[in-house]
């Protein structure tokens, strides 16, 4: 009995540990955001800000375009999740339901495309782009996101087509249901809250997205969120630091909310795949 | 996670040919985006292309890379890069093992830990390096302040030391990459049978040997795929570093990935630039294969 409370205390000092190391820098940038500027000069920083302030909030929005750019990044990420969603889930289903030479190659293709650095992906892709005047568009963008966002959609996808009865197509088939007929009103009413979470997670990730944003987007007024950020930082890394944190803080918030909507059934569609062996 | 094979169902009407439609919204896109723009920026790296020039681009064969044998400033990136992706990957590893551990026990806070732990997940990744940033302020940063606080003298500046930025840059992307790993660890610890190891409890196995006979191998699929993919993507990766330090001091946290970018975004040399990308691609094959053969033949002995 005394060796089980010895483990338990020990279990709960890791688990404390890893909170801390988890939770500390969210914490101090909360904290950071709401500082004064003199408090962010004072040699002694707390973890409390001693006279809490938005005066940060204010300043971010004064200094770069913060809605705008939140305005461009929505764009991108809920265009590029719709399109790669709309496009991967037929052919997830394939994946899913046939053996076959076209879905050992889309497996393929999906496996390989991870081993790929993104500066091989992304200098083609540019001067392609240029050639079709889509560079430093919001359009141009989103093609690339969609494609990035396909490896995952399908891989997801295919989890949760799976873990749909094939039995129920067959019934439908049966029943004298057509091919799209059974898909449309069989499979895709089970398929939705996948669906939903699939497209939910493509969304955060474009959200999230910073290189190809980087290099697709010349001017600032199309330029996406994460790359505004970095604005705040200056040519020699000095940075306002109340306003930078503030600004990040409020980037981050979309994010957060998603993400906490759609965890469970994130690391559900992941797995699916990889643990039903 | 993509590497383990998955059974699938077999399909269910045998003879029946693939519907077209339903492959071709996507095949298409994957084709002229992604499958046509890789090969080309393959041949690219066999090409003088660059930027901004009218003189139409010459085939130079394999001049690129005798280049970039010779250019030691490159392979000093990659063997930092190399040190970033094992340094990140492998802490990453044991401290998710440990924490997917804690979460699949009957914990209380247990929820606590497993939402904080989605956290460094859900966050770009523009600001992860924003927030660890002022983690490593000098001044107004809360690593010093500790330090002061418990008397281990007056701090530094993490980020700017030439000794400390690799390590610093490490910590960060150990903390960024965690969550998936633990995640896809839960999710196999969860799928490990129980009874086993109440069979393996009673038969009187302490913990360190019901870990050893019964977690692990049931773990060891996903804990592969996993290590190998994150491998892929600590090597490969770009904005976290860009954000901390740009590749300073010094060129002391210059990854391939931002040397590669600037090489073909600042000075516009993009067949050089892809030359680059092609040996980061053979290197990672490498690694990978390397990492796997040695890992499955591992597993047969043991």
């Amino acid at each position: 009995m005394r060796t089980r409370t010895g483990t338990r205390v020990g279990q709960y000092t890791a688990l404390l540990a890893y909170l801390v190391f988890l939770a500390f820098p969210f914490l101090w940038l909360i904290s950071t955001a709401f500082k004064s500027p003199r408090e962010l000069g004072s040699l002694h920083p707390t973890w409390i800000p001693e006279h809490p302030t938005l005066d940060n909030f204010r300043q971010a929005f004064d200094e770069q375009p913060l809605l705008h750019a939140a305005f461009n990044s929505l764009l991108a990420a809920a265009g590029a999740a719709l399109v790669a969603v709309v496009i991967a889930t037929p052919l997830a289903y394939v994946m899913a339901r046939q053996r076959g030479p076209l879905t050992r190659a889309a497996t393929g293709w999906v496996v390989v495309s991870q081993a790929f650095p993104l500066v091989l992906v992304i200098i083609p892709l540019f001067l392609v782009l240029k050639n079709l005047r889509l560079i430093d568009s919001l359009v141009g963008l989103i093609l690339v996101y969609v494609v990035w966002a396909l490896p995952f959609s399908l891989w997801m996808l295919a989890g949760y087509v799976r873990a749909v009865p094939a039995e129920l197509e067959e019934a439908a088939a049966v029943d004298g249901a057509g091919r799209l007929r059974t898909l449309v009103s069989v499979v895709a009413p089970l398929l939705m809250p996948g669906i939903v979470a699939t497209a939910l997670f493509a969304f955060v990730t474009a959200w999230n997205e910073f290189f190809f944003a980087l290099v697709l987007l010349k001017t600032s007024d199309k330029q996406t969120l994460p790359v505004v950020l970095t604005h705040f930082i200056g040519a020699e890394g000095v940075a306002d630091l109340g306003p930078l944190a503030a600004a990040a803080f409020l980037a981050t918030l979309p994010s957060l909310v998603v993400f906490a909507v759609i965890q469970r059934r994130i690391t559900g569609g992941m797995l699916t795949g990889a643990v039903k062996n | 996670m993509a590497l383990v094979s998955n059974a699938g169902r077999p399909t269910a009407r045998p003879g029946e040919r693939t519907a077209w439609f339903l492959v071709l919204p996507a095949l298409l896109p994957i084709l002229v985006l992604s499958v046509g723009p890789l090969l080309y920026g393959i041949l690219l790296a066999f090409t003088d292309a660059q930027s901004g020039r009218t003189r139409s681009t010459q085939w130079i064969g394999g001049l690129n890379f005798q280049d970039l044998l010779h250019d030691t400033l490159f392979w000093e990136s990659f063997r930092i890069g190399l040190v970033w992706a094992v340094g990140v990957t492998v802490p990453q590893f044991l401290l998710a093992l440990g924490l997917a551990l804690l979460l699949n026990q009957d914990l209380r806070m247990r929820w606590l830990a497993r939402a904080l732990a989605i956290v460094p997940w859900a966050m770009p990744e523009v600001v992860v390096g924003i927030m660890w940033r002022l983690v490593y302020n000098p001044d107004a940063g809360v690593l010093n302040e500790t330090l002061r606080d418990l008397g281990l003298g007056d701090g530094r500046d993490w980020l700017s030391g030439l000794g400390t930025a690799l390590p610093a840059v490490i910590v960060v992307g150990v903390w960024a990459g965690m969550p998936q790993t633990t995640v896809a660890l839960l999710a196999g610890l969860q799928n490990t049978p129980r009874e086993l190891h109440e069979a393996a409890a009673v038969d009187g196995a302490g913990a360190w040997r019901r870990f050893r006979t019964v977690t692990w191998p049931a773990l060891r699929p996903i804990a592969l795929a996993i290590t190998a993919l994150n491998l892929i993507w600590n090597f490969n990766s770009f904005a976290l570093v860009y954000v901390l330090t740009s590749g300073g001091p010094g060129g002391r946290t210059r990854l391939p990935m931002l040397f590669a970018y600037e090489e073909a975004f600042r000075y516009g040399q993009f067949g050089y630039a892809a030359a680059m990308g092609c040996v980061m691609v053979a290197a990672i094959s490498v690694l990978l294969a390397l990492f796997l053969v040695g890992r499955l033949r591992g597993g047969d002995d043991a």
